[in-house]
């Protein structure tokens, strides 16, 4: 395959940066309702529960139009973001950040919440006993235990929010150099006469990008997984 | 002084728990499974909340229902070893040692370095839980809570898990804390020989109450308890101290209210608290003093009380100790041999010892050091 064209180049630039964003953003509100779905006790537990886990079952359009009505301008959120902090998320990366994040935070719940619930609490207990406090406790002991299901919720992230179209397009349309990213940008060549070769070529860089990213995790996992089971 | 007067429900189940113990030595909870033994620690530790009661260990209070106190397990500074280990799999030996040991922290009363001598572990320290044997795990487990320096040792069934061999290796260790630490500790087992060679103090929990508070020796003895103390094999369980070696026949002489026993040599200087335990079974009875036997332990002794017989044995208490200071053995002989020399209470006899097994008793209990404070 000869060298990537400047075009690719930009989607490829731009996927990676709303992926790797979109990740680090939502990983800690990820960790923390996972916590709450597998260790808290409160009323309204099964909304939460719901709630995360619509954008797995909605159309992506009506989640990308949730967004624009609630981010937008002058949406209630979006409006009293930019009147405050001056942020906007209408029709830039950041918003396509955000509607990747939203659409993948179910998968890397899932994945997180998995795994915490196979941590063994009686570890937890002992450490509590050896005086460490609760912050201590899942700093040094919850945490690095189920860090194979963290990773795996974050490499599952990823590969969603690389991958995210519809949301997107729906919330921050498809603009180039700004928020067209590679499913859009391939989105673009096959509505053109003539682009099949350069959509091909979009379509088999998501694959290898998809590929490095599950490689690279399965690996990482393995090594986790070694620490996790004390040996090694 | 540990007080400890709860209450919790735990669905069918309650336990409803109330006593003192001294809070020196080795103070042993024995009952069978389901007893609520370690529902007991788990209170004691702040693992699990009582549904009412007060916890208080040392003067410190560390649950009060009344007045609205329940201090977190993190700082209730008591040190707990799991029957499982629950080593971090996820840290070296080292660093499960080094958890609850936060820099700063009080001084380090016992250093690193002691405990991993004492414990034996200079060699595991690199290794990974994972690679450990049981018996490792269980030792390092011990280093781990000593080395957060408790004020109290929870011990719940640390030898459970353990084959004889690894028991007998841990035992030892057990022992060390006890004699050269003096760190209080209350062991959770339901192996009443694991507990007649540690404890000092015993308490008999039955169905979720406490049948029983008492010196081991005293509790063993007592004939109402058999059904509690039962699984282990009948016999009395005696203080006395090294009070004379005899070089020439490779013999020690040991002193108990009432008269000494001669034992083969031990190792242990005069006046060293020890612990004699006589099997029911190693005792025979007579109703006139013999001569011309080789037995060398003959005592005066006084029938107190007759166990109902279990055909063809019955088993007979006797006191040899002083009117002021009573002790007692157990007499293993045949219903019949019970029926014709005519024993029953108040019964003058000799009982005649054939083997004698020693335990270094602790010394938490029997010698105070002249204005020692409690170690709590």
């Amino acid at each position: 395959m000869p060298a990537l064209t400047p075009l690719e180049i930009e989607a490829l630039r731009l996927s990676l940066r709303v992926g790797v964003v979109s990740v680090a953003a939502s990983l800690p509100f990820g960790l923390a309702v996972a916590w709450l779905l597998a260790r808290g006790q409160f009323p309204g537990k099964v909304v939460l529960d719901g709630l995360v886990h619509l954008p797995l079952v909605l159309p992506p359009v009506v989640v990308g139009y949730a967004l624009l009505v609630l981010f937008g301008r002058h949406g209630p959120v979006g409006g009293w973001l930019y009147d405050t902090f001056g942020v906007t998320f209408a029709f830039n990366w950041k918003g396509a950040a955000l509607a990747a994040a939203v659409m993948a935070f179910p998968l890397m719940v899932r994945a997180m919440r998995l795994s915490l619930e196979l941590v063994d609490r009686r570890l937890e207990a002992a450490a509590r006993t050896l005086g460490a406090g609760r912050l201590r406790v899942f700093l040094t002991i919850t945490v690095p235990l189920m860090a194979p299901g963290i990773l795996a919720g974050a490499i599952l992230g990823f590969a969603r929010s690389i991958s995210e179209f519809g949301a997107t397009i729906t919330f921050v349309s498809n603009i180039p150099g700004e928020t067209r990213t590679l499913p859009l940008a391939l989105y673009a060549l096959t509505q053109a006469p003539g682009g099949e070769t350069a959509a091909w070529r979009l379509a088999l860089l998501s694959v290898l990008l998809a590929m490095a990213a599950l490689v690279a995790s399965e690996l990482l996992a393995r090594r986790l997984d070694r620490r996790v089971r004390g040996v090694g | 002084m540990i007080e400890i007067d709860v209450e919790k429900r735990l669905g069918a189940f309650l336990l409803e728990a109330r006593f003192a113990a001294p809070a020196t030595g080795i103070t042993a909870l024995f009952g069978r499974s389901g007893a609520g033994k370690t529902t007991l620690v788990n209170l004691l530790a702040g693992l699990e909340r009582p549904d009412r009661g007060r916890i208080a260990v040392g003067g410190a209070v560390l649950f009060s229902a009344d007045e609205g106190i329940d201090v977190p397990p993190e700082r209730r500074r008591l040190g707990y070893v799991f029957q499982e280990g629950r080593l971090f799999p996820h840290y070296s030996v080292r660093s499960n040692l080094t958890y609850g040991r936060r820099s700063g922290a009080r001084g380090g009363a016992i250093g690193f370095d002691a405990v991993v001598a004492l414990l034996g572990l200079a060699a595991l320290l690199d290794r990974r839980p994972g690679d450990l044997s049981g018996g490792e795990k269980q030792r390092v487990a011990i280093g781990r809570a000593l080395l957060a320096e408790p004020r109290l040792l929870l011990m719940d069934e640390p030898l459970a898990s353990l084959d004889a061999p690894r028991k007998a290796e841990i035992l030892p260790f057990i022992e060390k804390l006890r004699d050269e630490l003096r760190l209080p500790i209350i062991y959770v087992s339901h192996a009443m020989e694991e507990i007649v060679r540690l404890a000092d103090t015993l308490v008999l929990m039955s169905e979720g109450r406490i049948a029983a508070v008492g010196p081991v020796e005293e509790l063993t003895s007592r004939l109402d308890l058999r059904p509690l103390t039962g699984r282990y094999e009948a016999g009395a369980v005696i203080r006395a101290t090294v009070a004379g070696h005899d070089v020439t026949y490779g013999l020690s002489e040991l002193a108990f209210p009432g008269g000494r026993l001669r034992v083969s040599h031990v190792a242990l200087p005069l006046g060293t608290p020890v612990r004699a335990r006589i099997r029911a079974r190693d005792v025979a009875l007579a109703t006139t003093r013999p001569s011309g036997i080789s037995f060398r332990n003959i005592f005066a002794a006084r029938v107190t009380e007759i166990a109902p017989e279990r055909v063809p044995i019955v088993d007979v208490r006797l006191d040899i100790g002083t009117p002021a200071q009573p002790v007692a053995l157990w007499a293993r002989v045949t219903a019949r041999a019970a029926h014709e020399l005519g024993l029953a209470p108040g019964r003058e006899v000799f009982a005649l010892v054939k083997t004698v097994a020693l335990d270094r008793a602790s010394y938490g209990r029997y010698d105070p050091a002249p204005g020692e404070d409690d170690p709590l």
